[in-house]
C-alpha cells in the first residue's frame, strides 16, 4: 500500500495550485498582452503591417515609425510639455488645497467643521451636471482655450478631501497638534513642521491620484480646448484618429488623400505615439503602486 | 440681535486659521460645484447667450416649464440611454464584484508569494491607462482590414467582422473590456479585507481538519460579506453614472452602434457639443444627477442600517 503523504491544512493541493497559477498567469497575461501588442506593431514594418495586418510576431521589424516621431514630433513635445505643465502645476495646486481643506476639517476645535465636511460631501451626492458646468467655465469663468480648462475643472474632489482626513486621523495623534499649541506654535506651523512630515504617505496617495488623473486626462480638453497649441498628450492622440477618419472617408479624389496621408502619422506611428503616451506611466506605476492600494482600502473603510 | 452678531464675528476670528485653510476649496466648491448646480435651472429655460455675461444669459432666456423634459421624454433616446446605462453598469457590478473576489481569493492561496504579487501586479496595469490609449488597444484586436481579431478568422476561413458597425456585439466588448480593466483595481480592496481576517480562525479550522477549500467557504466568503455589500451598494448608488470614457472612446464614437453605446453621460456630451441642444442636454443632466441623488441616499440609508461606519454621511 503506498503511503499517503499527509494531508496539509495550511495550502492549496499542488494540483490546485498549478491550477490556479496557470489561471491567475493567463489572466494576468491577458491584463498586460494589449500594450505588448501595440508595442510591436509600433516597431513593425509599415508595408509589412499594410499587407499582413497587425501581427504578434510581425513579418518585418522595423524603426521607421520612431524615426518618423523623432523627425516631425513637434506636435507630439508640444502636446508632452502641455501634459507635464498641467500635471505638475494641477497636482501640486490640487495637493495643497485638498490638504488644507482636509486638515480644517479633521480638526476637533474647529467650530464649522461639521458644515464644512456637508459642503464637500454634498458635491458628491448631487451635481449640476455637465451643460452647466461647461457654461460656467466657458461663459462665467472665461477659461476657453486657456490652460486654465485644463487644470481648475479637476482641482478639487471631495472623495479626496474625505481620504485626506482619514489619513490625518489615524496618523497624526492629537496630543502632536495639541504640544504644538502649548508650545505656542500658530496653526499654520503646527501644521507644516508636526502634521505634514506624518502625513507623507497621505501626500504620496493624493499626490499619485492626481498625477493619474492629470496625465491621463483628455475629457477637458475635449470639451474645452481648440487651440492646437493647447492639446495635451491623451487628447492629441484623440484628434490624430478623427482628423484621419475624416480625410478618408471625405475624400473623393483617392490621389489627393493618399497625398495627404503620406505626410500624417500612419498605422505605426500612431501606435508608437500611444507607447510614448503610456510609457512612463507603465514603467513607473509598479514603483508606486501601494500608495494607490493604501488609498482604495481607505477609501473603501473610512474612518 | 448686536450681541449674536457679536459672538458671530468673534467665533470667526477665533477659527481664523481653520476658516483661511478651507477658503481655496470651498471657492472652488462654490464655482465648480454649486453654481453649476444653480445653473440646472437652464433646464425649465430656453437658454439664449447674451452678451452680457453670465448671469444675465441665464436670467433673461425665457422660461419654458417643463417642455424640455417632455421634449427628452417624449424620444425614444430617454428610453435607451437609460436602459443602456442602468443595464451595463448592472453588468460591471456583478460580474466585476464575482471576478475581483474570485481572484482576490485565487491570489491569497497561490504558494509562491513572488509569482502572487507579479500577477497582481500585472492586474491593475489596465487601472493606469486611459480610455484613449484602452480605444487603441481594442481597435488592434478590432480593425476591420488589419485587426488581430479578424486576421484570425480569415486564417480560419472565417467571414470578417465589421466590429464598429454592428451594435449586437457591443455589450460583450463593453463588458469585457470594462472587466479587463477594473479586474486588478476591483480586488485591491477585497485582497486588503483577507489580509485582515485574523489567523487565528484559520488556525482553528484546520485544528478541526477543515481543509482548504472549507476554510474559503466558511471563514473567507462570509467575512468578505460585509465589504462586499458595502461596495456593492455604493456601487448601485452610482449606477445612474456611466463611465463616460468607456462608451466614447472605445466605440470609437462611431455613430451606427449608437443603440449599444449611447449612456446618458454621453447623451448629454452629444446634445451640448454635437446638437446644441443646451435646454434638453441640461435636462437629460439633471434627470440623471436626480435619480442618481435618490439612488446614493437610498444605498447610503441601507449601508447606514447595516454598518454605521462606512456610510458617507
Amino acid at each position: 500500500m503506498p503511503v499517503k503523504k499527509p494531508k496539509r491544512f495550511d495550502q492549496i493541493s499542488p494540483a490546485a495550485n498549478f491550477l490556479l497559477s496557470l489561471l491567475t498567469g493567463v489572466i494576468a497575461i491577458a491584463c498586460v498582452f494589449p500594450f505588448l501588442f501595440v508595442v510591436i506593431i509600433s516597431f513593425t514594418n509599415e508595408k509589412s503591417l499594410a499587407s499582413n495586418g497587425y501581427r504578434i510576431i510581425p513579418k518585418e521589424w522595423s524603426l521607421e515609425a520612431y524615426q518618423y516621431i523623432f523627425r516631425t514630433g513637434e506636435a507630439l513635445l508640444r502636446s508632452y510639455g502641455v501634459t507635464i505643465f498641467v500635471t505638475v502645476v494641477g497636482t501640486l495646486l490640487s495637493l495643497v488645497i485638498i490638504t488644507l481643506y482636509a486638515y480644517a476639517i479633521f480638526q476637533r476645535s474647529f467650530k464649522y467643521r461639521r458644515f464644512f465636511s456637508f459642503f464637500a460631501i454634498f458635491t458628491m451626492l448631487f451635481n449640476g451636471g455637465m451643460v452647466p458646468t461647461f457654461i460656467v467655465v466657458t461663459q462665467l469663468l472665461h477659461m476657453k482655450d486657456t490652460i486654465w480648462a485644463l487644470i481648475m475643472p479637476m482641482l478639487v474632489n471631495a472623495f479626496y478631501i474625505l481620504i485626506m482626513r482619514t489619513f490625518f486621523s489615524t496618523m497624526v495623534p492629537t496630543a502632536i497638534i495639541e504640544s504644538g499649541k502649548i508650545d505656542g506654535a500658530s496653526e499654520l506651523q503646527t501644521f507644516i513642521r508636526l502634521v505634514l512630515p506624518l502625513s507623507l504617505p497621505g501626500l504620496a496617495t493624493i499626490g499619485l491620484f492626481n498625477t493619474l488623473g492629470y496625465w491621463n486626462d483628455w475629457f477637458n480638453a475635449l470639451l474645452y480646448i481648440d487651440a492646437p497649441n493647447l492639446v495635451p498628450l491623451q487628447s492629441m492622440l484623440m484628434r490624430i484618429e478623427t482628423s484621419m477618419q475624416f480625410i478618408m472617408q471625405n475624400s473623393t479624389n483617392a490621389s489627393l488623400s493618399t497625398g495627404i496621408l503620406q505626410d500624417m502619422p500612419q498605422d505605426t506611428s500612431r501606435m508608437a505615439m500611444v507607447v510614448l503616451a503610456t510609457g512612463p506611466i507603465v514603467l513607473a506605476y509598479p514603483f508606486f503602486q501601494r500608495y494607490f492600494v493604501q488609498g482604495l482600502t481607505i477609501g473603501a473603510v473610512k474612518e | 440681535m448686536f450681541d449674536k452678531l457679536k459672538i458671530f464675528l468673534r467665533d470667526i476670528f477665533r477659527n481664523r486659521a481653520m476658516l483661511l485653510m478651507v477658503l481655496p476649496g470651498a471657492l472652488w466648491f462654490l464655482l465648480f460645484s454649486y453654481l453649476p448646480m444653480a445653473g440646472t435651472i437652464i433646464s425649465f429655460k430656453q437658454y439664449r447667450y447674451s452678451k452680457d455675461g453670465f448671469f444675465a444669459s441665464i436670467i433673461d432666456s425665457k422660461w419654458v416649464g417643463l417642455d424640455n423634459f417632455k421634449f427628452l421624454f417624449s424620444t425614444s433616446d430617454a428610453y435607451i440611454i437609460t436602459r443602456n446605462t442602468v443595464l451595463y453598469n448592472a453588468a460591471f457590478i456583478i460580474l466585476g464584484l464575482i471576478l475581483a473576489v474570485a481572484m482576490a481569493i485565487i491570489l491569497v492561496e497561490l504558494t509562491n508569494r513572488r509569482l502572487s504579487k507579479f500577477f497582481q501586479t500585472a492586474m491593475f496595469m489596465p487601472y493606469f491607462l486611459s480610455w484613449v490609449i484602452v480605444g487603441y488597444f481594442v481597435f488592434s484586436f478590432l480593425s476591420f482590414d488589419k485587426g488581430l481579431i479578424n486576421k484570425t478568422f480569415e486564417w480560419m476561413g472565417m467571414e470578417r467582422i465589421n466590429w464598429y458597425s454592428e451594435p449586437s456585439k457591443w455589450p460583450f466588448i463593453l463588458v469585457l473590456v470594462n472587466l479587463w480593466k477594473l479586474v486588478g483595481y476591483n480586488s485591491v480592496v477585497y485582497l486588503a479585507a483577507i489580509m485582515g481576517i485574523d489567523r487565528s480562525l484559520y488556525e482553528a479550522a484546520m485544528i478541526d481538519g477543515a481543509g482548504k477549500w472549507k476554510q474559503i467557504t466558511n471563514i473567507t466568503i462570509p467575512l468578505l460579506v460585509p465589504v462586499i455589500s458595502i461596495m456593492t451598494l455604493l456601487a448601485v448608488g452610482k449606477i445612474f453614472y456611466a463611465d463616460f470614457g468607456l462608451f466614447y472612446q472605445v466605440p470609437r464614437d462611431s455613430g451606427l452602434l449608437y443603440s449599444m453605446t449611447n449612456v446618458i453621460d454621453t447623451y448629454v456630451f452629444r446634445g451640448l457639443k454635437i446638437n446644441g441642444e443646451i435646454g434638453m442636454s441640461t435636462a437629460a443632466g439633471l434627470y440623471q444627477s436626480f435619480v442618481g441623488f435618490l439612488l446614493v441616499l437610498l444605498s447610503n440609508y441601507i449601508v447606514r442600517r447595516k454598518n454605521k461606519d462606512n456610510a458617507l454621511f
